[in-house]
């Protein structure tokens, strides 16, 4: 297995080359003459000349990607001009609001969408089967950013349920020690119950936005899969040798539908980090969508580049996670001629 | 052809479903051709004397803060909508349709290019590197429509490459060969109008996925700049103010948002049916 | 042989739903099966002998519906018992094997578990026990090293392993009877006999009483007592396998005989039955459903189906005008 897990970890490696040339590429397009639009618009000729130099454009494209890459392994990511920060600093103290929204944006989702499916599947024709299809039509039509808005406008406004959507906490409150950069981890760690609901009081509707998004995927494919896996020969078997409905379901097609649910996880990733910029937004979340966002209005290149290119390491990431989860459970991996 | 006719009468009257998606589907096509001329105000006309108004008779979606009527940005705003998504499915078959034959179809160093750069574009969050792009090419419309379709186009590869791969030693591809056909011929006269039918329904369901791709990026503030009416922007104009309760600025073009994605999933599903009866969902 | 048989089926009916009208895909089957003996079911796809066999054990597809029928199973109706009775007999006293045994087993547990299940689930041993009862049944159908097989998964043994392991579920519980659909199909041919004589033996070994579905009829010479031959979802005829191969009275039982390969005829000798099945979903189906591909046909066939005893015990032919 371990051999299997190395294997995948190697098969990752052109997609991470991909990704920097991708990203160094998108630089490089610029409109017009980089050098001109990183110098600003009053520079004088000499003036771009210079920032042609110091960026480095004056080189060939191959030794502009070795220099590329050099910076990136030091770690450098360029400076945000709005802020002067380094990108990377920026991106390291904002990834975190970002996962942990991601992170409970999946779990909800998954928590909802896998029961949903497996119900639907095992009472075909039911009214939770029907409403599972009408969710699953509904929520891949519904752009997470308005879902988010209307929940803020019944739940804040009208209902008063939940916080203002402005940010991870309350002003009253004062961020948790920080160990892992997920203020409900840390609150938790500190021991710090207050902090702590009020972090989960926060994350209540970008989350619940994100999961509405993600659930419709989910859903379907549990329940396509809990279908086939129903109809299967083997499980016509075990009902014959006398097992339980539950055992059936659980035991024998349950584990078995999951595999093709755990490769939709990859395109359900693809979705959940696209929503996660504009739900950012709408609730002005301090994460890394927000700082990208801000960074696209002022043509401020370097932190956009840095986003994205995290954004893409981590999905890769995520995808290796999933490959990896799929060794775990599927016996067969790698035995298939 | 009266075969496909009846069926696809057979499938409108079996599945109520499908008949209503596509008379939505003319509902909004409807809108985006004549709404410029049906709509009752200039949707850029600003009037300072009546600005935030709720809906109302004379104002049915209500007005916006320059008091500009809502109604009418909406549905101006649909041609935008649609038009983008358009273009966008169109480049996206072009590219994708052909790239993705000519990978099945010839296999080989060809599949492992088209195969390689797919996987590239895949390992990116695709709304993501929709960003990125923009980004980097210029904040225009025609960017807009190139990014919404660079991202869509490696799915639509996959599904040409699949269906062209089971095909390439078919019958018919055989006969043709046999009679003296070179292969970039069989690839498009043959292949291709077998594999249209299936390229269509994924066409339906990328038009969903493009539209809401498209106002989510107009959302963050990339591509159509304000004051012209689209329905992305039209949301994140009427965002701040759901906080302070007046959720009609919001509300409409988000439910038009929906609507059309909404439609495009539905048809698609609908045209599956048609196309292939055995997938059923 | 006054003895009650394990398993009576009296004048079932069985229709499919589907979306172009209802199937009728049994009409009034009846046969018994008893203590010892192995019965079999024989025809082409699409006779229903496997209908037949999925509603006696109650797994018929949701769009199936028994319309008429009983089938008698130890002095219980398995056709009116409740689906809790059932389970407890499923498995325990009344077993199934199917075709293609590498996707018959979960592909994603042990073989070994997958034994033990069903011991667990019907009682007879404790959690610790199961895995070495399970080695036992392994060893039982002659599966070597069966401490090492039973931690395998099916797709690292053969198709005929896997058939092996199909058995050992079947027969985990000592049943009293075993419903063999086409248990060789998807296998190659010496391990089509191994499995066979190993059904044979075990059943021999443990008094069971076995039904075997198949569209082989020289396979069902040579292992069964007694044979069923099924047409488009009706028994055309039925007697002890010799006396059906001495006397073939059906049209139909004639030309499958005639159709079977022996290894003296060649193959230019072989007659291929004309015509195919009727259309089961027809609103008027003839009432001899053999009518039109017959030879021997009357104008008498267009009325109510005979249920004609045969000159020896146990036998029954359905024709107007047998041979």
């Amino acid at each position: 297995m371990l051999r299997l897990i190395g294997k995948r970890l190697v098969g990752a490696l052109p997609s991470v080359i991909g990704v920097l040339i991708v990203t160094f590429l998108l630089t490089r397009a610029l409109p017009g003459d980089p050098a001109a639009f990183f110098a600003g618009p009053a520079a004088t000729p000499q003036a771009i000349e210079e920032v042609r130099r110091a960026l480095g454009l004056d080189k060939t494209l191959p030794e502009q990607f070795v220099v590329y890459l050099k910076d990136l392994a030091r770690g450098d990511l360029g400076n945000s001009i709005a802020t002067g920060q380094p990108v990377l600093t920026e991106i390291r103290t904002r990834l975190p609001a970002s996962l942990e929204l991601t992170l409970y944006g999946l779990l909800v989702s998954v928590l909802i969408a896998v029961p949903l499916g497996v119900l639907a599947a095992t009472r075909p024709g039911s009214w939770i089967d029907h409403l599972c299809r009408v969710m699953t039509t509904a929520g891949v039509s519904l752009p997470a950013f308005f879902t988010g808005l209307l929940l803020v406008y019944v739940l804040y406004y009208r209902l008063g349920w939940a916080p203002a959507p402005l940010g991870r906490l309350d002003i009253f409150y004062s961020a948790p020690p920080h160990v892992t950069g997920l203020y409900t981890i840390d609150a938790l760690l500190a021991g710090d119950g207050a902090t702590f609901r009020a972090a989960c009081a926060q994350l209540l509707l970008p989350v619940t936005a994100l999961a509405i998004f993600t659930l419709a995927p989910l859903a379907r494919m549990t329940r396509a899969a809990m279908l086939e896996v129903l109809g299967s020969d083997f499980i016509r078997t075990a009902r014959a040798s006398g097992l339980p409905k539950g055992k059936i379901v659980y035991a024998y097609a349950f584990r078995n539908a999951m595999l093709p649910v755990v490769t939709t996880l990859g395109m359900v990733f693809s979705f959940l980090l696209g929503a996660n910029v504009l739900v950012e937004k709408v609730f002005s979340w301090p994460g890394i969508g927000t700082f990208a966002i801000e960074a696209l209005i002022s043509s401020d290149y370097a932190p956009i580049q840095g986003f994205v290119l995290t954004m893409a390491l981590l999905y890769v990431a995520l995808n290796l996670a999933i490959d990896i989860l799929y060794i775990v459970i599927d016996p067969r991996v790698g035995f298939e001629s | 052809m009266s075969e496909t006719l009846k069926h696809i009468r057979y499938v409108l009257t079996e599945n109520p479903v499908t008949l209503f998606a596509f008379s939505l589907f003319g509902f909004i096509l409807f809108c985006a051709l004549f709404g410029p001329y049906l709509a009752p105000y200039d949707p850029l006309a600003t009037n300072g004397a009546a600005t935030l108004q709720p809906p109302s008779g004379a104002h049915w979606f209500g007005t916006d803060a320059l008091g500009r009527d809502i109604f009418s940005r909406v549905l101006v705003a649909t041609r935008l909508d649609l038009g983008i998504a358009f273009f966008s499915v169109v480049l996206t078959f072009a590219i994708g349709a052909l790239a993705g034959i000519a990978a099945g179809f010839f296999g080989g160093w060809v599949d492992r290019v088209v195969g390689r750069l797919a996987d590239t574009i895949m390992a990116f969050p695709l709304f993501v590197l929709a960003m990125g792009i923009v980004a980097a090419l210029g904040n225009t419309v025609g960017n807009i429509v190139l990014a919404t379709a660079i991202i869509n186009t490696p799915l639509y590869a996959r599904v040409a490459r699949a269906e062209a791969n089971i095909r390439r030693n078919a019958g018919f591809v055989e006969a043709a060969r046999l009679s003296g056909n070179g292969e970039a011929r069989i690839l498009l006269m043959q292949i291709l109008p077998n594999i249209l039918p299936i390229l269509m329904v994924q066409c339906s369901l990328t038009m969903g996925y493009a539209i809401l791709n498209a106002a989510g990026l107009s959302f963050i503030g990339l591509g159509i700049a304000p004051p012209t009416p689209e329905w992305g922007i039209l949301v994140a104009e009427g965002a701040a103010y759901m906080i302070s309760g007046e959720w009609w600025v919001a509300l409409f073009p988000g439910l038009a948002l929906m609507t059309a994605v909404f439609c495009f999933n539905l048809l698609g599903d609908g045209l599956r049916d048609i196309v292939d009866p055995r997938r059923r969902t | 042989m006054s003895a009650v048989p394990v398993l009576s089926v009296d004048s079932l009916s069985v229709e499919f739903r589907t979306r172009s009208g209802i199937v009728k895909a049994l009409e009034n089957v009846s046969f018994a099966v008893n203590k010892g003996e192995m019965v079999a079911i024989v025809g082409e796809s699409g006779s229903g002998k496997s209908v037949t066999a999925f509603t006696v054990m109650g797994i018929l597809d949701a769009a199936g519906r028994v319309t008429r029928g009983t089938a008698t199973f130890g002095g219980l109706d398995l056709l009116q018992a409740p689906e809790a009775a059932l389970r407890d007999i499923r498995g325990r006293e009344m077993s199934m094997i199917f075709q293609n045994p590498r996707v018959a087993l979960n592909p994603i547990r042990r073989v070994g578990d997958q034994i033990a299940d069903v011991l667990l689930q019907h009682g007879n041993v404790t959690r610790r026990e199961a895995p070495k009862r399970a080695i036992e049944m392994l060893q039982k159908v002659r599966i070597p090293d069966p401490e090492r097989r039973a931690r395998a998964y099916p797709f690292e043994l053969s198709g005929g392993m896997c058939q092996r392991i199909m058995i050992a579920i079947a027969l985990a519980c000592s049943p009293k009877m075993l419903i063999a659909d086409e248990p060789t199909t998807g296998l190659d041919v010496t391990t089509q006999a191994a499995i066979m004589d190993l059904i044979a033996e075990l059943g021999k070994d443990q008094g069971m009483a076995t039904l075997l579905i198949t569209h082989d009829l020289g396979m069902a010479a040579e292992y069964c007592d007694h044979i069923v031959v099924m047409h488009a979802g009706h028994i055309v005829e039925a007697a002890p396998t010799a006396e059906l191969f001495a006397h073939p009275r059906h049209p139909y039982t004639a030309k499958l005989i005639a159709a079977t390969p022996k290894p003296t005829v060649s193959l230019m000798d072989l007659a291929a039955i004309p015509g195919n099945l009727p259309d089961l979903r027809a609103a008027e189906i003839a009432p001899c459903r053999y009518s039109a591909r017959c030879e021997r046909k009357q104008t008498r066939c267009d009325q109510a189906l005979p249920q004609v005893l045969g000159d020896v015990k146990n036998s029954v032919v359905a024709c107007w005008n047998p041979l």
